[in-house]
Formats: structure tokens, C-alpha cells, sequence
């Protein structure tokens, strides 16, 4: 049973990846990267890494792939001149992909990765927490790793708002808290239309 | 049993669990939307629908019907697959959430240990269908609807997922029947009297993920029509439909699990009372808890007017992301405090 989930999600992984980069339409290649993903975090559900599994569908489907869409959608890209020089360059991709799939090969084939190394998980009780288990590692035994990718990551975020954050003078911005003391004076005028006043 | 293989039983056994919630939830969509009209109805000194059946009891099951025959029209230039996925991908998580709602101690279609993950994963992908929907649909108003709820959406998923990290830090558990279980006690044991700020929080920006009034600038009728859904028509139209109020009904449940301590009845432990309705089943406290916050639903709509765009980015941003985090932080140190009922115990789990 497991076995065969394993080679449908493969085959759908397989299809999905080669889709990103065949689809002729930013936005359909897109949407094959999640699915992409979907079916990676089903694979790492057989695998019993449930927080994993979860957490990729949450931060990359849920937030990053969303974001990355809207930039997609917004752009109107005319795709014939990217086709242009494809024979041209032909050699060189195919070169530069043969190396990186005979470096992958080396890598993935040898000692370290074979499959001694890695037998096929134990199943775990149902009173096993995948999630428990692998917050006490962060928290305890990676604690410090686990800080200092915290900062880098800050320190990313923050260069990053700086390098893009330009203040223009001329904008007209709203001065929220001027509109928040606003009373009801100010817009409202109570007047008293009983009969004889109107008359 | 008879004669067939265990893996099919199984598949059989959870596809008749999976009917049995999804066909009351579909019902319950149903009636929601007529108490809709009948309680703002009223609420704006009108009767609301009363024709189709007796009082207009009816008149969900006609709406239905005429959805249904109603046709489906393909806008030229839309991309046809994609408009015709995105309400499935619309409504596919809204119902696959409920997978880990539990209904009574130990009525749950699957006890996921985490569970709460999987919740704030599948709201995190609903919004895909109101993004592929607006973008197929090959029209300017759709596309100005699907981008604002986007950018909604995102903004109130941080406040969220900080308003249930707060839930799972006092519960020490992402199994939402534990959580209910770690609430247990009496009304004043439930985590929206230690963790209020955070059970506004986490009301309020689903309100704002389901794209409910006030925040419901994505359909915004008087500026962008209906926003991504402009161009559906029919059936498809209807699972937007079906969706965006299956999403409240689910905001509700998650509310009533999270901090109103689900199934469990609020008089346990006051005298008399509470062993005088020791009776009721778990389910009915779980439903009664639900109404009150599907009625605050309505009760918003009928009550305010439209947030301004920029409002509703700055309320998520600046105001409920703060709150919740200091909030985390006050948690913290009641935790370590060890002060009772709720927070007693937590370290030692």
C-alpha cells in the first residue's frame, strides 16, 4: 500500500516539476510548483515526518507560492523572445545539466546515502509526537543553531526592507491618528425638522 | 466483514464518516444562509424571506434548486481549466478541515496528533481558489477582488497563527481533543477568560479570512461588484457559495474547540445545575457554542460598515499582531508562575 502511494506521488512529483519549466504561461508554471509541493509533503507524510509535511504545505503553499502567484498574475511577460536563442544555447544547458546530474549521481550513490544507512523508518506508536520530538531537538540540543539562523534571517529581513523602502516626498499619505480624534462635531450637524420649523 | 479486504473496509468505513459530517454541514450552509436574511431581516425592521414554504422554510432548498439549473457561462478570454478548478479548489480545504474537528470525546473522523497544523495549513491554501478565480476569470473587477483578498488573507493568517500558538502553549498539545480536554472544569476553566485577548483576536480575523463583513472588501459590491466571483454564474458561483459559509461554520467550531472548551458543558461544577444537565450530550454544548459565534457573524453585518482598505491592512498589521505577541509573552510568565486553573501543570506536561 505504501509502496504504491510512494510511486503515484513520484509520478505525479516527476510530472509536476517537469510541467514548471515546459508550461508555456508563468502562472501555469506556477501553480504545477504547488502542486509540486502538495504531492513533496504527501511523500514526507509516508515518511512519518507529519510536522515537516504540514509545515510546507503551511509556509510554502499557504504563504510563499500565494505571494510569488500574485507577482506572476501581475506580470503581462511576452514569452517569444525568451524562446529565441533556445537552439542556440542548447549545448550549453545540456552540458551544464549533465554535470549537475553526474554530481547529484556521485552524491546520492554514494556510502553515505545507501539504503543501509537508511532503513525504512520504524512506525512509531500512536502516543509518539513527531512535533514534541522535534522541538525538543531545536530547543535544547540545536538551541544555538537554531538562534543564529533566527538573527540571519532577521538580519535578511530587515536589509531587505532597507534596500527597497524609499520614502517619496510627494506622496500623499493619510495621517491615521489626525482621523482617529475626528468627533462627532465635525461631520455631523443635528438639525431640528419638526413641522413648524420647516414651514 | 463479508468477505472483503481490511484496507477497503477502512476506506468504506471513512467514507460513511465523511458523509455523515459533510451532509449536515452542507444543510447546516443551508439554514445559515436563511437565518441570515431572516436575523438581519429583522435586525433592519424587515420580515425577510417568508413565501417558500411555511414562514420560508423553504426557501434555502429553492435558492438551491435554482442554482442549479441555472447556466454556466464561460467569459471570453477566461482560461477555462482554471476558472472551473478554483471553486473546487475553493471549497476543497473549507471541507476537509473538519477532518480533525472533534465533535464529542473521541467523535473525530481523524485524531491528528497535529491536528491545529493541519487547521492552519488548509485555511492557509482556501485562499488559492479566490486567486485562480479572480485571475481566469479574465476581468479587471475579479482580478481587483482576488488581490485584495489575498493580501487580506495573509495579513490575518500571522495574527491567527499567533492567536493559536497562544492555545497551544496553555494546552502543551496540537490535538485539539486534548486541548478541549486540557479546558476541562467549568466555564471559568475555558482558555477565553485566561487568553482573551487572543480569543478577540482570533474571532476577529476570521471574520477577516473568511471575507465576512466588515472586512469583506474582496466582494465589496458598491465598488468592484462582487469581486473575484463576478463572472461565475450558477453552479460554480453557488460553491463559492457553499465555501465561504462552510469557512464560517468552521471559524465557529474552531472558536467554540479553542476557547470555549468545545464539547464540554458550562454549568460542570456549579451545584445542582450541573448534575441536572449531566445528561446532555457533548455535541449539543459543541453546536449551542457555534450559534452564539455564527450569530456574531450576522450581527457584524448587520452592525458595521465596510473597513476602508488601508484600515483593515493597518488593523491586522499594527494592531492584533502586537497584542497577540505581547499576549504571548504575559502567557510566558503566567505559565512559569504556574497560576491556576489554566496554567498549573503545563510545565510538567
Amino acid at each position: 500500500m505504501t509502496s504504491v502511494l510512494f510511486y503515484l506521488f513520484s509520478a505525479i512529483l516527476l510530472f509536476a516539476a517537469f510541467r514548471v519549466i515546459s508550461a508555456k504561461s508563468a502562472v501555469h508554471a506556477a501553480i504545477f510548483l504547488i502542486l509540486a509541493f502538495v504531492t513533496t509533503s504527501a511523500i514526507w507524510l509516508l515518511l512519518e515526518a507529519e510536522f515537516l509535511a504540514i509545515t510546507l504545505v503551511l509556509v510554502y503553499v499557504g504563504a510563499v507560492m500565494v505571494l510569488f502567484l500574485f507577482v506572476v498574475m501581475m506580470l503581462d511577460m511576452n514569452m517569444e523572445p525568451l524562446r529565441e536563442g533556445f537552439t542556440r544555447y542548447l549545448p550549453a544547458g545540456i552540458l551544464v545539466a549533465a554535470t549537475i546530474v553526474f554530481e547529484m549521481g556521485i552524491v546520492l550513490g554514494g556510502r553515505y546515502f545507501s539504503s543501509e544507512n537508511f532503513p525504512a523508518p520504524v512506525p512509531h506508536g500512536s502516543d509518539y509526537s513527531n512535533t514534541k520530538e522535534l522541538g525538543e531537538q531545536l530547543y535544547t540540543t540545536h538551541l544555538f543553531s537554531f538562534e543564529v539562523a533566527a538573527a540571519i534571517l532577521l538580519i535578511a529581513i530587515v536589509a531587505a526592507i532597507g534596500l527597497t523602502f524609499r520614502r517619496r516626498v510627494e506622496s500623499k499619505k493619510q495621517d491615521i491618528p489626525h482621523q482617529h480624534r475626528v468627533d462627532r462635531n465635525d461631520r455631523v450637524r443635528m438639525l431640528d425638522i419638526r413641522e413648524e420649523s420647516v414651514s | 466483514m463479508f468477505g472483503l479486504p481490511e484496507d477497503l473496509i477502512t476506506v468504506i468505513w471513512t467514507l460513511i464518516k465523511i458523509v455523515v459530517i459533510v451532509a449536515p454541514l452542507m444543510l447546516g450552509v443551508a439554514y445559515l444562509t436563511y437565518a441570515e436574511r431572516k436575523i438581519i431581516g429583522y435586525m433592519q425592521v424587515r420580515i425577510g424571506p417568508n413565501r417558500v414554504g411555511p414562514k420560508g422554510w423553504l426557501q434555502p432548498i429553492a435558492d438551491a434548486l435554482k442554482l442549479m439549473f441555472k447556466e454556466i457561462i464561460l467569459p471570453t478570454g477566461a482560461n477555462k481549466m482554471l476558472f472551473v478548478v478554483a471553486p473546487v479548489l475553493s471549497i476543497a480545504p473549507a471541507l476537509a478541515a473538519w477532518a480533525v474537528i472533534p465533535f464529542d470525546d473521541g467523535l473525530v473522523l481523524s485524531n491528528l496528533d497535529a491536528g491545529l497544523l493541519y487547521i492552519l495549513a488548509l485555511t492557509s491554501v482556501g485562499v488559492y481558489g479566490v486567486i485562480i478565480a479572480g485571475w481566469a476569470s479574465n476581468s479587471k473587477y475579479a482580478f481587483l477582488g482576488a488581490l485584495r483578498s489575498a493580501a487580506q488573507v495573509v495579513s490575518y493568517e500571522i495574527a491567527m497563527g499567533f492567536a493559536l500558538v497562544g492555545v497551544l502553549m496553555a494546552a502543551g498539545s496540537l490535538n485539539l481533543g486534548d486541548i478541549v480536554r486540557a479546558q476541562e472544569g467549568g466555564f471559568l476553566n475555558w482558555y477565553w477568560l485566561p487568553l482573551f485577548p487572543l480569543f478577540i483576536v482570533y474571532f476577529l480575523s476570521g471574520v477577516a479570512e473568511t471575507n465576512r463583513a466588515p472586512f469583506d472588501v474582496a466582494e465589496g459590491e458598491s465598488e468592484i461588484v462582487a469581486g473575484f466571483h463576478v463572472e461565475y454564474s450558477g453552479m460554480t458561483f453557488a460553491i463559492f457559495f457553499l465555501a465561504e459559509y462552510a469557512n464560517m461554520i468552521l471559524i465557529a467550531a474552531l472558536a467554540s474547540v479553542l476557547f470555549l472548551g468545545g464539547w464540554l458543558s458550562p454549568f460542570a461544577g456549579v451545584p445542582l445545575l450541573g448534575d441536572m444537565t449531566a445528561w446532555v450530550p457533548g455535541l449539543f454544548w459543541l453546536l449551542m457554542k457555534m450559534s452564539i459565534f455564527l450569530f456574531f457573524f450576522l450581527w457584524f453585518r448587520a452592525t458595521f460598515p465596510r473597513y476602508r482598505y488601508d484600515q483593515i491592512m493597518r488593523l491586522g498589521w499594527k494592531a492584533f499582531l502586537p497584542v497577540t505577541i505581547f499576549w504571548l509573552f504575559v502567557e510566558g510568565i503566567a505559565i512559569y508562575a504556574e497560576i491556576g486553573p489554566w496554567f498549573d501543570g503545563v510545565l510538567g506536561a
